[in-house]
Formats: C-alpha cells, structure tokens, sequence
C-alpha cells in the first residue's frame, strides 16, 4: 500500500506541499511568539522590503507571514476536527444502516437524504448564528453538512459485505450482531472512506475559509479567511494581503486533493493486483 | 403511466417527508437560539418597557409552548405563509421571491459556464490521455478546484474592475440606468460575468475531470471498438459514441453539486453586492431574523429537490436504458 502510494506522482507532490504546511503549522507559536493579532511595525509596509516582515504588514502595522503561520494552525486545527467527526459519525450511521437494514436503514436514508437537500453552507450560517462565532461552532456546522457521503459510501461497503461468510460464521460463534458490524464487518469497509478523507479536509478548509470572510469565524483567532476579509478594505492599493492568504489556502487544497488521489491509486492497484 | 411524469411523482413524492423534516430540524434549531423575534424587534432601535415587551410576546404568539408553535408555524406553511420577517417588516414569502430570481440567474450562468467549458475541456483532455494538453488542463483545473471562489471574485475584481476597467465592481445592474429589452439584458450580463465565472470556474475542475474520467473508461469498452473498426471518423467517434456515454456521471454530479453551489452563492452574492438569496441569508443570520432564514433554509431545499429533478430527467434523456427499467 505504501509502496504503490510512493509510485504515484500525484500523491508525493501532496505530502511534499502538505509535510511543510503542517510542520510551519504547528511550530507558530516558536516561530512568531506573541500575539499576531498586535502591531507589530508600519502599516501597509509591501512584502520583500523588510527582513523583519518578509510577508509585509497589514493595515493596522501586523506582520503578514505571523498571521499567516497562525492562520495555518486554526485552518488545520478546524479540518482535522471536522473531517474525524464527518467521517465518525458517517460511519456510524452507514454501519448501522447497511447492517442492520429494515426499518432502520430506510428511516436513516431518508435522514440522509435529507440533510443532502438541505444547502450544506445556509445550514452551517444558521447553526453559527445559533451557537455564536467559534472554533467548535465552525467545526459542527462543517460536520453536520458532511457527514452523508461517508454515509452512504460505508452503507453500500456494508450491503455488499453483510452476506459474505465470515459474517454468518461470526453468527454461528455467538456474536452480537453491533458487534460483528462494528468490530469485523466495518474495518473491511473503510479502504473507500479514508479516500472520502481527504475530499472532506479540503471542503472543511473551503468552508471554514468562507465562514470566517463572511465575519463568522472564531473572533479571537486569526484565520486565513479572515484576512482575506481584513485586505479586501485595502484591496486597490495592497491587493498583496488577500492575495497571501488565498495562496495558502489554495497550496494546501490542492495538497490534500493530491494526496486523496494517490491514496486512491494506490488502492485500486491494491484492488487490481488481489 | 409516461415515464416522464413518472420520474417527477417519485421526486415530488420523496421531497414532503424530506421537507417536513427540515422544517421541524430547522425550526427546532434556530429556536435554540438566544432571544426571540422581540429581541430582535426591540434591539432594532424600538426599545420599550416590560409591559409592552409582554405585549408584544403575545400578540405574536410567543408566549405559547414550543410545541403549539411548530405546530402553528407548519400549518402556515401548508398555505405556503412562510411568516413574518421581522428585518424586512413584510412577509417573508415576498422577500424570497424578491432575491430569488438574482441567485437563480447567478446560478445557472455558473452551471453554464462550469457545465459546458468543463464538458468540452474535459473531451479534449480525455481524447487523448497523457498527452501535454491533457496534464496542463488537469494541473490548472484542480488548481482552480483548490480556490475559494470569494478569493477567486477578489482576485478578478482586482484584475478586471479595478487595473482594466472592463467590468463593473459589482451589483447586479446599473442603478438609475433606463434600459429595456436588450440593452438590460446585456447590462445584466456585463455585470454577471464575474461573479458567475467567480462562482463557475470552482466546479470547472469537477465536470473536466469526471468527463475525462469517462472519457478514458469509455474509449475502452467494445462499442467504441466496433466504432472504429466501422471506420467511422476519430472526431464522430469522440463525439457521438465516447463523449455522450462519459456524459452520464457528470450529470450525475450536477444534481450532487447544486446544493453547494447555492451555498456558495452566499459568499459571491457578498463579495459582488448582488442582492439575491445568498445574500439575503447572511442578512438574516446578522438581524437574527429567524423566520427569514428559516423560509431561506426551505426555498433552498426546495431549489436543490427541484434541480435533482431536472436533472434526473436529462438523465432519462441521454439514457434511455432509465427510463425502461
């Protein structure tokens, strides 16, 4: 697996952009001490011309490249939250429908169904409003609009796993039925969910970028979206603080997008040399 | 029974129970929220005394219990009254329908535009695969696909309001302007550019590389072969046999894409000023206008129930082997 994984070009270019991302990510706090939210030098100062603020600084005199080292925190922190609790609780619901069918399957379709009508983003608008601008607040609503594809992809993983042998066999030993669902039917299951993964980081980091231009976002934290928001003011004369950030954003997309597509290479060579 | 209208009983039919219960999730959800429509009112500037605010409570009915105000809330919606907007001060049905027309024109130019450059890209990637244009096309759409679309609006205003002037910084017509017939059309047009392209090139990646996905499955496959060995022409083959079969998923994904256009619609509408639905959401959420947004949240659904519909029947168009079944 990780052998093909390394053969396919799309998904070594994804970690070679991603690796850096999140290692810059997580050292924020050593790179640029403080609080990237103070004034830090002039306002408005263009990037290249200062070793101290090679990104520049904003309108209000913050260094760029500390927002935007702090910014990548929060855009991760979010993604990962949101993508584990998506895929958990898409897993749940498409075990528990495709294994235990009937009744419960057609009322938890029908669920699903549902909240695939219901436009994903005017539902997580009215679930900030509800809850107030926060980090967790984000990470549900991003939640609640993604969960269905996990869903549905590991509920017809299930169906066509549910009448094999070893299922029956299990049965016979006496087993729970929740319990063979969860312990031995779903882990074969799961090869097509971790590709759905990466699909549901890169929306999750879209999402959390729209919410928090739109002035929705966690206002102690300073997120990419957010200064994308903050250089639109000055978008005539300093376009470069909106273009920063959307370049970030856009880099680290297209990281996971291609690391979902070499993952998934690399499981249909799986599935074609079995 | 046509086939036709059986496919629109099926849809309508499964779209009720898919209402009633976005009705009851959302009410019930926004009814957590902090304060109610007199909040609201009175922080609005009204201001008043205990009494009046007690007033107030009962005459709009909120000093019932929750459960007789769902109840109230879905019977009006039965005859389509969709309540009060207390931002507006006018019935939240008006309201919709004002912006409505807005995000659907938006939207279909984006559906157009992604659609059909998409498609035609992706046949010209997926005829011949691995080649230059091929790995060029893939590269720069899934960039594109990487993009938030507001950054994408941003960066074109940059561009082509503010350095070359070609289009307007947004709204959705030139205010004040008399125009008629086709002289507004265009106007309309001119000012819908960047947003639908902002909106578009997202999902261009989407449909480009389904297309050529299908296209490369559907060189494969033994009609294709019994094709060529007609001696039919390479461009005939391309179009006719190949293209109208790796056809079928995109269409697919449109119907799965819809609801998410619509949602980012919310964040286009803002950056190009243009009054429509999306916009109107994020007007509510900021009055904390709960049954406008709570009108929204349905228009929206019935919007993405609606487009699923059209969809499946196009599907029904280019695959006659549906409607059989």
């Amino acid at each position: 697996m990780w052998r093909r994984f390394r053969h396919s070009g799309a998904g070594v270019a994804g970690v070679l952009v991603l690796a850096p991302i999140v290692v810059l990510a997580l050292l924020a706090p050593w790179l640029s001490p403080g609080d990237p939210q103070a004034m830090a030098g002039p306002p408005l100062l263009a990037p290249f011309q200062d070793a101290v603020f090679p990104l520049g600084t904003d309108r209000l005199g913050r260094n760029v490249l500390a927002a935007l080292l702090h910014g990548a925190s929060a855009s991760l922190i979010v993604a990962a939250a949101a993508a584990l609790g998506a895929l958990f609780l898409g897993t749940v619901v498409g075990t528990v429908a495709g294994f235990v069918g009937g009744r419960t399957d057609e009322a938890l379709m029908r669920l699903t169904e549902t909240f695939q009508a219901v436009p994903g983003f005017i539902l997580a608008l009215a679930l900030v409003s509800v809850l107030g601008p926060s980090l967790a607040s984000v990470v549900l609503a991003i939640v609640l609009s993604s969960w269905t594809g996990p869903a549905r992809v590991v509920r017809s993983e299930i169906l066509s796993l549910r009448s094999r042998d070893f299922v029956d066999a299990y049965r016979v030993l006496g087993m729970r039925p929740l319990e063979i669902a969860f312990r031995e039917v779903l882990p074969n299951a799961l090869p097509p969910v971790v590709t759905l993964a990466s699909v549901v980081v890169a929306a999750a980091i879209l999402v959390e970028a729209a919410l928090s231009f739109l002035g929705l976002g966690d206002p102690n934290r300073i997120t990419w979206g957010r200064m994308i928001a903050e250089g639109r003011s000055v978008l005539r004369t300093a376009p470069y603080l909106s273009v920063i950030p959307g370049v970030a954003i856009i880099l680290t997309v297209l990281a996971v997008n291609l690391i979902g597509e070499g993952v998934n290479e690399a499981l249909a060579g799986k599935r074609a040399a079995a | 029974m046509n086939p036709v209208w059986r496919i629109v009983a099926r849809r309508l039919g499964s779209a009720i129970p898919v209402l009633a219960i976005v009705a009851v999730g959302s009410y019930g959800l926004l009814a957590l929220a902090p304060g109610d429509a007199v909040d609201a009112y009175l922080s609005g500037g009204a201001g008043g005394d205990a009494a009046y605010v007690a007033q107030l409570r009962q005459q709009w009915g909120l000093d019932r219990s929750f459960g007789a105000r769902l109840l109230a809330y879905l019977l009006s919606l039965v005859t389509l009254d969709f309540g009060w907007s207390v931002a507006f001060g006018r019935p939240v049905r008006e309201v919709v329908l004002d912006r409505l027309a807005n995000t659907l024109l938006l939207m279909s130019a984006a559906i157009a535009l992604s659609f059909s450059l998409g498609t035609v890209l992706g046949v010209v990637a997926g005829s011949r695969p691995g080649s230059w244009r091929d790995r060029v096309l893939s590269l720069l759409s899934l960039a594109l696909y990487a993009a938030p679309g507001f950054w994408l609006g941003l960066m074109m205003i940059v561009a082509f309001a503010v350095k070359l002037s070609w289009f307007p910084l947004g709204g959705i017509g030139t205010i004040g302007a008399p125009l008629e017939g086709l002289a507004r059309v265009r106007d309309m047009a001119w000012h819908l550019a960047m947003p639908a392209g902002a909106l578009g090139l997202v999902y261009l990646a989407l449909y480009l590389r389904l297309m050529r996905s299908g296209m490369v499955e559907a060189w494969r496959s033994d009609f294709v072969r019994t094709a060529r060995a007609k001696g039919l022409a390479r461009t005939r083959i391309v179009w006719r046999h190949v293209a109208r079969n790796a056809l079928l998923p995109v269409v697919t994904m449109l119907g799965l894409q819809a609801g998410s256009m619509l949602g980012g619609s919310v964040v286009i509408e803002s950056v190009f000023a243009i009054p429509g639905l999306g916009r109107l959401a994020y007007e509510a959420v900021g009055q904390r206008d709960v049954p406008l947004l709570l009108g929204i949240i349905l228009a929206g659904t019935v919007m993405v129930i609606l487009i699923n519909l059209l969809v499946d029947l196009a599907y029904a168009r280019l695959d006659p082997r549906v409607v059989r079944r």
